[in-house]
Order: C-alpha cells, then structure tokens, then sequence
C-alpha cells in the first residue's frame, strides 16, 4: 500500500517530511518528520552532532537534501537560500556571521527585504534591544559578544520572516546577556512570529517553548510538551544529559 | 628634471594610474569575489577597445563610450553565468584556468575579425585640440578627457559602494555570500552583476585607452601583468590598496621614460667618471644603462620585493 499524500494542516507554518541530508558523502539527517505551526515556539533539542544546526541548514537549502520542507504549504526542496529566506524563514545561525566591518545600521538594512515594507521599523527594532540604536554608526566588529549575537537576532527580525531559527544564541554569553536573549525571544513570539529554537540550556528551551523535539543520531527521538519531557527521566537522560 | 617635465610626468602619472585603476578596481571586486584572479580581465579591456574603434566608425566615438561598454559588460556576464559558475564547482586550479581559456579564445577571436595589424582608432575630433599650454609645450585635450571620465568612474564607483544598499549587499557578499544569501538576497545574480560591472570597467579603460595606446591583438598580453603587480601590490581583494597602486605604478612608469639619469650619472656624482675596465665588459654595458631602461622592469621588481617582505600587500586583509 503506498502512503497517501501528506495533508498539511491550515495552520501548519513549516513542514519537514522525510527529509535525508549529506555533508559531502556523510548521512546526517536520515528521515526527519517535524513540524512547526504558525504562533508556536518549538524547540529543538540534542546533544552536540545530534543533526540539529544540520537541520536548520538543510530547511535554508544550504545543503543536499532528500524529502519534503514545505512553507505555507509550498514546497521548497531543492529552492535557494535566498528563495526560501523569502518564503518566510529567517535563520540566525549558531556562528552569529555578522558584517564585521559594516556599522550595526548597516548590518541591519542588509536584514531588510528589498523593497522595504516589512512589519519592523528600524526604530521598532532599537526599540528591542536599545543598545544597537546606541551603537547604530559602530563597527559591527568591535560589539561583545552578546551584542553581536542581539544583532543578528534583529538583522534577522527585520527582513520580517514568519518564522525565526534560533541556532544556539546563549552560547558563551554571561548569564545577565543569556537572560536577554529569552526576553527579546518572547517579545519576539508575542507580535505572532513562529521561533524554532535550538539550545542546549535546558532551562530556557523548556521555559519559553509550547513544543519540543529532540533529537538523536539524525533522528527525531522524542516529540511532546515540555511537561511531557519533564515526566519522562529516561529520554533526558538517554538523549540530553551529558 | 626641469620643473616641465615633472610637471608633464606628474600629470600623465595620474592619467596611466587613473586608467590602471579603472581595469584594476574590477579584477579586485572580481577577485575578492571567486578568490582566484581573472586572466581574461585584460582580454575584456582590448575588446572595448577594439568594440569602441568599431563602434566610432559608425556612431560615433562618443555613443561608442556608452555603448561599447555595455556590450563587453553583457559579455563578461555570460561568461560568469554560464562559464565561471559551472567551472566553480572543481576549485580554483579550474576557475584559474578557465579564465586564461576565455583569455586565448578572445584573443583569437579578435584577430580572426580584425587581423593581426594595428587599427587606426584616431583621438575623437571634437577632443582633438590642445587642452592647455605648460611651458610652452601643450597638453591633449583627450588626455584631459581620460582623466575627467576615470575620475568620474572613481567617483562613482566609491559612492555605489559606501552610499547604496547594492553597496553594502556586494560588500557583505564579498566576505560572507552564505549569510547574505539567507538573509534573502540573491547572491549568484550579485556575482554575476560585480563580473559584468568589472568588465564594463575594463570596457571603458579600453575605448578611452585605444586612441592614445595601440589597438592590436597584442594590447591585452601588453597590460596584464602590470594589472596582476597592482592587485598583489595594493593587497588581493583591497580596493584602496589597489588605488594606490595603479598610483604608484603609474608614477613609476611615466617617471622612469622622463628621467635619463645612468649608472655612470650617478657614479658621477662621487667623482668617478669612467667604468672600471678591470670588471670586465658586462660591468661596462650595465654603466651606460638609463633608469628610462630600467623603467619597464621597476613595477615586476616591486612585485617581487612585496612578495618577499609584504605579502599581504600594501593594504591587504590576505596574506
């Protein structure tokens, strides 16, 4: 019997259906069903090499892949980076990549669609996060860490996605910039954008998401709310812990 | 030196410079996009040259300067769109080559059309005055011409770049194509425009370039190599290094046919009047030799010399 057409749900915002993925003769992803609906915060977590920065690139178009990413319903497989950041995806990936010699201003309209018209103001965006208004004609270069890693968050936010992914932002910040980080995401998810979170802090992740995959090996190997993760000790320890 | 001289060597430094810059900044913008050098970008300078001659005869040299250009640019987007992106795959061993392939075949090409001889392309009419007199000895008003439209390209090109958003989307795509291109900008097109605008600006250098050098199937092999000690020299991938390069290298070039100063001048200098026979008659042939001899090996002697001690260029990010 052969399976019939996946039906896509009317609020399903990504859908990710079997989907194989390479890193030159490598076999990352093998058959990844995962999806995120339009409002939600998901996270997705995983020990390192789990396949979880690996996804994010596969969903952009960055990689080989095999299978179904939809946005919207429409398909992207085998579509462009720059095709699928403008279907709605904004990726924030885990090596921040910001304009080093650009001023953060810079940095930002590079965020901005051609054409302009998105839902966020420059002012909007300051507004966020007001330190990048402060340093708005400063090399993107010399900012610390955790402002590098606000900018690119917003330089994301402002090219207006449906949808955010968030690879790693806590990564090697202070504890005080770790805790801006997770406010400037809710009052992200608060204007209606959809976040797909990878993290490694537990504690955030469960904190602020509605949903939760985790992964293991190139698979999803467990899916379910974070009270559901909470009540379940041996996937925690099988596929999180260290 | 007199005071006109070094006034006529200052004043054609700055024209050969300027001219270089237009052919330089292009192989650099198109360098710090592939990261390998495009052999073909001199080819691209000789075909506006010899599309200009063309195009004079028939429309005039003046549409011919917009035209001409446009042309040449279209080509070196075909050649990035359907020639360099399809190589890109198999490295830069396979882009180098590629680009000294497209090199050959415009050269062929061109001689297949227009022959082998040089071809009459004559300074425009309308420019073919004396500009202003120094001296007592005057200056071409086409000469001036070059300047005014190298200068203007300059200008224009720097605005583009630090006051546009395509600006800011080249720049970053230059150092970070991947990010850029999730960030919802279409990266291959932004590379296959810089290649096109680069060989457009080879294209111009070579219409405003073949009245005052020769037309001929030989222009391109004459000019590359001075353009390949600006680029290492400025610092692979560094506009303003490179400005001041295709400067420096101008300077050096017009200077050293102005000056006539030898080895037995400057010896000279200390009283010593003749050669020393006792070194033998290679010592005698190097003592008569003039700096206006020397002049055409300067600018591969300074390459060779930055290699050694500065090889991240004179402002280069790359070592």
């Amino acid at each position: 019997m052969t399976r019939p057409e996946r039906e896509i749900a009317a609020d399903e915002l990504l859908g990710i259906h079997g989907l194989h993925a390479w890193y030159g003769k490598s076999h990352v992803l093998h058959g990844v069903d995962f999806s995120v609906k339009r409002g939600e915060i998901v996270s997705l977590l995983g020990r390192n090499g789990s396949g979880r920065s690996t996804l994010l690139k596969a969903i952009m178009g960055a990689i080989a892949t095999r299978g179904s990413v939809t946005v919207n319903g429409a398909e992207m497989a085998g579509r462009k980076p720059h095709e699928v950041a403008r279907a709605g995806i904004g990726y924030v990936p885990e090596s921040r990549d910001i304009f080093p010699d650009l001023t953060v201003r810079e940095n930002l309209l590079l965020g901005q669609k051609a054409g302009g018209g998105g839902s966020w103001s420059m002012d909007e965006i300051f507004d966020l996060f007001p330190v990048l208004r402060t340093r708005a004609d400063t090399r993107a270069g010399v900012l610390s860490g955790g402002e590098q890693q606000m900018l690119t968050i917003c330089r994301t936010l402002i090219g207006d996605p449906q949808l955010i992914m968030v690879d790693e932002p806590t990564e090697g910040l202070a504890p005080k910039m770790v805790a801006a980080v997770g406010e400037l995401l809710e009052r992200i998810a608060a204007r209606g954008v959809s976040i797909l979170l990878v993290e490694q802090k537990l504690v955030i992740a469960l904190d602020i998401c509605h949903r939760l995959y985790v992964m293991g090996h190139g698979e999803i190997v467990f899916e379910g709310t974070p009270q559901d993760l909470t009540a379940a000790p041996d996937v925690r320890a099988e596929w999180l812990e260290v | 030196m007199g005071i006109d001289v070094l006034s006529f060597s200052i004043l054609n430094g700055i024209l050969y410079g300027m001219l270089l810059f237009l052919l330089a900044s292009g192989l650099t913008l198109i360098f710090s996009m592939m990261g390998v050098l495009n052999f073909a970008h001199a080819s691209f300078f000789m075909v506006g040259a010899y599309f200009g001659y063309a195009l004079s005869g028939r429309i005039g040299f003046f549409p011919a300067l917009i035209v001409a250009p446009v042309l040449v640019g279209g080509i070196g987007a075909l050649v990035e769109r359907y020639g360099l992106r399809r190589v890109h795959k198999f490295g830069h061993i396979g882009e180098l080559l590629f680009t000294f392939g497209v090199a050959f075949v415009i050269e062929e090409a061109i001689q297949m059309v227009w022959g082998r001889s040089p071809q009459n392309f004559e300074v425009p009419a309308a420019l073919d005055f004396t500009a202003f007199t120094l001296f007592g000895t005057g200056y071409p008003a086409f000469r001036v011409f070059m300047l005014v439209v190298s200068l203007l390209i300059f200008g224009g090109l720097a605005l583009l770049l630090t006051r546009t958003r395509v600006g800011l989307v080249v720049k970053a795509s230059l150092t970070h194509p991947e990010m850029v291109s999730m960030l919802g900008h279409n990266v291959p097109l932004v590379f296959m425009a810089v290649f096109g605008v680069g060989s457009a600006l080879a294209g111009i250098a070579g219409v405003i370039a073949g009245p005052l050098l020769v037309t001929q199937p030989s222009m391109a092999a004459a000019i590359g190599p001075i353009l390949f000690v600006i680029v290492v020299v400025g610092g692979l991938g560094s506009l303003s290094g490179a400005f001041i390069a295709s400067l420096l290298v101008g300077f050096i070039q017009t200077f050293a046919v102005a000056i006539n100063t030898s080895v037995a001048d400057v010896f000279g200098l200390f009283g010593i009047d003749t050669a020393p026979t006792f070194l033998g008659p290679l010592f005698t042939d190097i003592w008569s030799v003039n700096v206006a001899q020397i002049g055409p090996v300067v600018p591969y002697l300074l390459l060779v010399l930055i290699l050694l001690f500065k090889p991240s260029g004179l402002i280069g990010k790359r070592a």
